[in-house]
């Protein structure tokens, strides 16, 4: 066991470093000179200079490409080329709402996906199952943009119940805060629910058709029991396997999400820093969400062993 | 011999008798159709900016309204089909060519080099397409280059995980064995063998990837990072519709139904194709 999560650590490790080394490249090496380009076309060769040493870059890239490795180590991620404070800080408050939303949005999503698959897995091939099956089909199909921008359309323009974007903060209390981050939710939910909702019911259905169920069937066990107390645990593994790899398409879609609603998160600082040519924030923000989608997957893949010790064996 | 592939008129005979199969191809073949009818015509030029006119309701004169310039909404749809099928069309076949090549070779070499391919492109997974459209962004700058460049790289990983797992089955068959006793080369046998008995699987996921690559370029358009005015696009013209919430509500509806029928029919075949072309395939629908 040690030797399997070992090896997955080293994986975990390297695939860190490798990302860190790509973002670098492209970000750093690829456009040039970002003084040039801070300042503008127009600029005096001395202010530039002069920018370019204040900045650090004209130390050679090896030993800039070091200096942030050492720099994300400890914490410290230099400062904004454009504001001078500390990218940590600015990345810190951008958090509060990215991950709140985030973490908002994958809640509804898993109960309404599990919710949603078990019925139709219950009710295979009947009415509720196709009328779901087909919702989902075109819940798929929908930019995730498009469906928020429905929603603001029917819950902002036409009921005037909640408000088409901004944040209001956490100052005013949890429920203001959730509050603005309700459609934002439930529009990067809603898509991933459908995705979801298809494999929780693929999932039940392999395993129903397992012989332990006919067998726990013809025991006595009611349908209900079977589905809670067996069906359940078993086809949660593929289940919790997809939500993992769905984390990816969650942190995109928060970036996405973010800008329709104007969320001063992640995702419109990464936007802002673009347009201000600010690669700094933009280099550590990347690296903050690779990260997180790598680490993510590591975390999954080990709970996926303890949960199946075959896995284990197979793919040490 | 290797397994006969299904003879064509019997495949058609089924295949349009298909629920999925026939109702997805209508609405991709509306796409397509949409895109080359607006190579040679389109109800009014897409560029004419005519203030005059801007923001007005459907008409006879403009089917479907106008936007915030004047611009006519079915004839930007109709270009924007264009730009949708072009991204989509280079990028899945950027995955394609080097998602199989590299599956292939995976499969085929055993070892630290199979192992190295599968290695890479998972870690390629940690660059969902929007984040590499953001670096890529940050460092050339917007515009269709750079979208095609950020799906088409996301695309490679997983061709060459369907690509390797596929192949490895067919590298287990018989005939395979048979192949190698009499002393083909593996070159040979992924040549003549390999590759023919996974196309099914290859087309399907082709066509699953073609819709998610269609999602992308509108998620990117979107916010401005892919094809740029005054090149029409669907994404980008619910970025303007946006703004107009409002004042034309309808604005925000076209582009979004367009997208959606476009991924719809995309899902719906490639769902028929795989009932259709590998029974074996077939699941539990």
């Amino acid at each position: 066991m040690s030797i399997f999560i070992l090896r997955r650590v080293l994986t975990l490790a390297a695939t860190l470093l490798g990302a860190s080394l790509i973002i670098f490249l492209v970000l750093d090496a690829l456009p040039g000179n970002a003084a040039q380009m801070l300042m503008g076309a127009d600029a005096s060769p001395d202010a530039v200079r002069a920018l370019t040493v204040k900045l650090g870059l004209d130390q050679p890239l090896v030993y800039r490409y070091l200096l942030w490795l050492k720099g994300l180590a400890v914490g410290d991620l230099g400062n904004s080329y454009v504001y001078g404070t500390p990218v940590a800080a600015l990345i810190a408050e951008r958090l509060a709402l990215t991950i709140p939303l985030a973490l908002l949005s994958m809640s509804i999503t898993v109960v309404l996906a599990l919710a949603a698959g078990i019925y139709t897995a219950a009710n295979h091939n009947r009415i509720g199952d196709v009328g779901v099956m087909s919702l989902t089909q075109i819940g798929i199909a929908l930019p995730n943009f498009w469906f928020a921008i429905l929603l603001i359309l029917l819950f902002s323009v036409k009921l005037q119940w909640l408000s088409a974007g901004g944040f209001a903060g956490w100052e005013d209390g949890i429920w203001e805060g959730i509050r603005s981050l309700l459609l934002p939710a439930i529009s990067l939910a809603l898509v991933q629910a459908a995705i979801l909702a298809r494999v929780t019911r693929s999932a039940v259905l392999e395993v129903l058709r397992e012989d332990f169920v006919r067998t726990a069937r013809a025991k006595g066990l009611s349908k209900r029991e079977v589905l809670w107390q067996h069906v359940l645990r078993n086809a949660m593994i593929p289940v919790m396997t997809v939500m993992g790899l769905q984390f990816a398409n969650l942190l995109a879609g928060t970036i996405v999400i973010e800008n329709v609603f104007y969320l001063p998160g992640l995702g419109r600082l990464i936007f802002q820093s673009i347009a201000n040519r600010d690669l700094i924030v933009v280099r550590n923000c990347v690296m903050l969400l690779a990260a997180m989608v790598v680490t993510v997957n590591f975390v999954v893949d080990v709970l996926y062993a303890f949960i199946d010790p075959r896995i284990k064996v197979h793919n040490l | 011999m290797p397994p006969a592939s299904p003879p064509a008129a019997g495949f058609w005979r089924r295949a349009l008798r298909h629920r999925s199969f026939v109702l997805g191809g209508t609405l991709v073949l509306l796409v397509v159709v949409a895109a080359l009818v607006s190579l040679v015509w389109t109800p009014w030029p897409p560029y004419d900016i005519d203030i005059a006119a801007k923001l007005k309701p459907p008409s006879a004169a403009h089917w479907l309204g106008t936007d915030a310039f004047g611009r006519d909404i079915v004839s930007l749809l109709l270009v924007g089909a264009r730009s949708t099928i072009l991204v989509g069309v280079i990028a899945v076949g950027i995955g394609l060519t080097f998602g199989v090549c590299l599956g292939l070779i995976a499969a085929a070499r055993k070892g630290w080099a199979g192992e190295l391919i599968l290695r890479m492109s998972d870690f390629t997974f940690a660059f969902p397409a929007v984040l590499s459209a953001i670096m890529l962004a940050a460092a050339i700058g917007p515009g269709m280059v750079t979208s095609i460049a950020a799906i088409g790289i996301f695309q490679i990983p997983i061709f060459v995980r369907v690509t390797r797992g596929s192949a490895n089955q067919i590298w287990a068959r018989e005939f395979v064995l048979a192949a190698r006793g009499s002393g083909k080369g593996s070159f040979r046998i992924t040549i003549e063998h390999v590759l023919p008995n996974i196309m099914p699987v290859l087309i399907v996921q082709a066509t699953i990837q073609f819709a998610l690559a269609i999602l992308a370029e509108a998620a990117l358009s979107y916010l401005g990072l892919g094809t740029q005015p005054p090149q029409p696009s669907w994404g980008r013209m619910l970025n303007d519709a946006q703004s107009l919430l409002f004042q034309a509500p309808s604005l925000a509806v076209y582009p979004g139904v367009a997208i959606a029928i476009a991924v719809l029919g995309l899902n719906l075949l490639g769902d028929g194709l795989r009932d259709l072309l590998d029974p074996r395939l077939a699941r539990e629908r």
